[in-house]
């Protein structure tokens, strides 16, 4: 579950209150609204990038308001990947394992699962300057998961990709959302995107958060 | 037939754009004084040498001593000032406080000030009690150890900016996600970020090193110019140029020529960052 209860954010002039929203356990939740009307901020407060003034933010049914970012448990997949470019492919998977000290064997067997999963197997030993937008972003969904988050943040993550790769990575979402059981806030400006993706849709107006 | 009472306002066909000549040529005039210049300085150096006077002064014993403090000197610098740049430039680049503009502007203060102001600065420095105290232990003020500090005061300042701009052209988003995939600050920091300034860190290098090998008011006022002892190659060139001995003065100077020319070249090559370019979709 993620849920924000009446939380009040500022990133330098700009700031946000009174926001609350949930997202049941394993559902895809889409929160939508124009550009620089704070989407990108609340999603950075939930993965404790931004501090919350005030409010609660519950992930996984605990009060993660004052935990770090490390210890929150979530997957984060900026709109630009920022994928580590003198690490392999490889080693972006395997990253959050190795920072968590997991037993060699584990971290090998973890990594070709989540090759497989998101049909990356190939490129295994690139490095992110030769891939492209989607390959990217496949890489990036899998290095959020590796470490098997129950929360995944999603921060337009689909917004520079033409219009094939956008289905195919659509497709993916869905799937993979549906098969690690993960609880996803997706951050978007687009309707169709939400409509494809969500099983519950948020729109943020005015600095408010309303259920679609 | 449609017509009308005003002539319409209609875009002149017959535009015809100058030729970029004149302009371009005046680019390459202008530029070609400077470089010019600089061609002409080395051109006459060495034209005012020869290999036997190079020879020559590279086997006066007073010499080889001033290149082998100023290779050692220089290589101590500029490891002390990356020592020191990465920390300041990575706080800098990553974090806002109180007062940061005012550190930012106090971080130039050893590029602007004049070399012989720094060198007083820090004889007088030496003279107050804490310097004092230090110098109980590690004798600093005409010593080889003074060398160093006058040569990182200045050097350490340009590693400082080197870093600052390698650490601002790499995205933070990169060390966030780190952080939510379990990472503290520091493990980011040492995994994600220094991996990727290598370059940068080699250019801070390589500058604070040219720098501290040029060196030489700052010493002279700080450390005096004692030969076998504070003769760096710059005090070098100064004691032969003062007993008229301009063919070894000149000598030492085209070897500080070819040193600083590999360095640059070094720069050019390794200094050219490839920050997040490879990361944007």
């Amino acid at each position: 579950m993620i849920a924000l209860e009446n939380v009040t954010v500022r990133a330098g002039a700009f700031s946000l209150s009174g926001i609350s929203l949930e997202i049941p356990t394993g559902q895809y939740g889409v929160l939508m609204g124009r550009t620089a009307c704070g989407k990108t901020t609340i999603l950075e407060t939930v993965c404790g990038l931004k501090p919350a003034r005030s409010g609660r933010i519950l992930l996984d049914g605990r009060d993660a308001t004052r935990l770090k970012a490390a210890n929150r448990g979530i997957g984060y997949v900026p709109q630009d990947g920022a994928l580590f470019s003198t690490m392999t492919v490889r080693g972006h998977l395997a990253f959050a394992l190795e920072i968590r000290k997991t037993p060699r064997e584990l971290v090998r067997t973890r990594v070709n699962e989540l090759a497989r999963l998101l049909g990356i197997e190939g490129i295994l030993d690139r490095r992110p300057a030769g891939l492209s937008g989607g390959e990217q972003q496949r890489v990036a969904v899998g290095r959020a998961l590796s470490a098997q988050p129950k929360t995944l943040c999603l921060d337009e993550p689909l917004g520079c990709l033409d219009e094939d790769t956008h289905q195919e990575m659509c497709a993916l979402l869905q799937r993979v959302c549906r098969e690690v059981a993960v609880t996803t806030l997706h951050v978007t400006h687009s309707m169709a995107e939400a409509r494809k993706l969500a099983d519950c849709i948020f729109r943020i107006e005015n600095g408010v958060v309303t259920r679609v | 037939m449609i017509t009308s009472r005003r002539t319409p306002q209609t875009v002149t066909t017959g535009h015809r754009v100058r030729s970029d000549a004149p302009f371009i040529a005046g680019l390459c005039l202008l530029s070609s004084v400077y470089v010019l210049l600089i061609a002409g300085m080395l051109l006459a150096d060495l034209s005012f040498t020869t290999p036997g006077n190079f020879l020559a002064a590279l086997r006066s014993e007073e010499i080889r001593y001033a290149i082998r403090l100023s290779l050692i000197s220089c290589s101590i610098t500029a490891l002390l000032s990356l020592w020191i740049a990465v920390p300041i430039g990575y706080l800098m680049s990553r974090y806002s406080f109180r007062g940061k503009a005012i550190l930012d502007a106090m971080l130039d203060i050893p590029i602007v000030l004049p070399p012989l102001v720094i060198g007083l600065s820090l004889l007088i420095l030496f003279r107050t009690p804490a310097g004092r105290l230090i110098e109980r232990f590690i004798p600093v003020t005409y010593a080889v150890p003074g060398i160093i500090l006058a040569q990182w005061m200045v050097g350490c300042a340009f590693a400082v900016r080197t870093m600052r701009t390698t650490f601002d052209q790499i995205s933070p988003r990169q060390e966030q996600v780190a952080l939510t995939l379990g990472c503290s600050r520091s493990q980011a920091f040492w995994r994600i970020v220094l991996p990727q300034v290598r370059r940068g860190l080699l250019a801070a290098g390589t500058l604070a090193w040219a720098r501290a090998l040029g060196e030489f008011g700052p010493i002279l006022i700080f450390c005096g110019a004692t030969r076998m002892r504070t003769e760096v190659m710059p005090t070098s060139v100064f004691l032969e140029l003062s007993v008229g001995n301009i063919e070894a003065a000149v000598a030492v100077s085209l070897l500080m020529v070819v040193a600083a020319v590999i360095v640059l070249l070094l720069v050019r090559v390794f200094g050219r960052t490839a920050p997040f370019e490879a990361n944007q979709i």
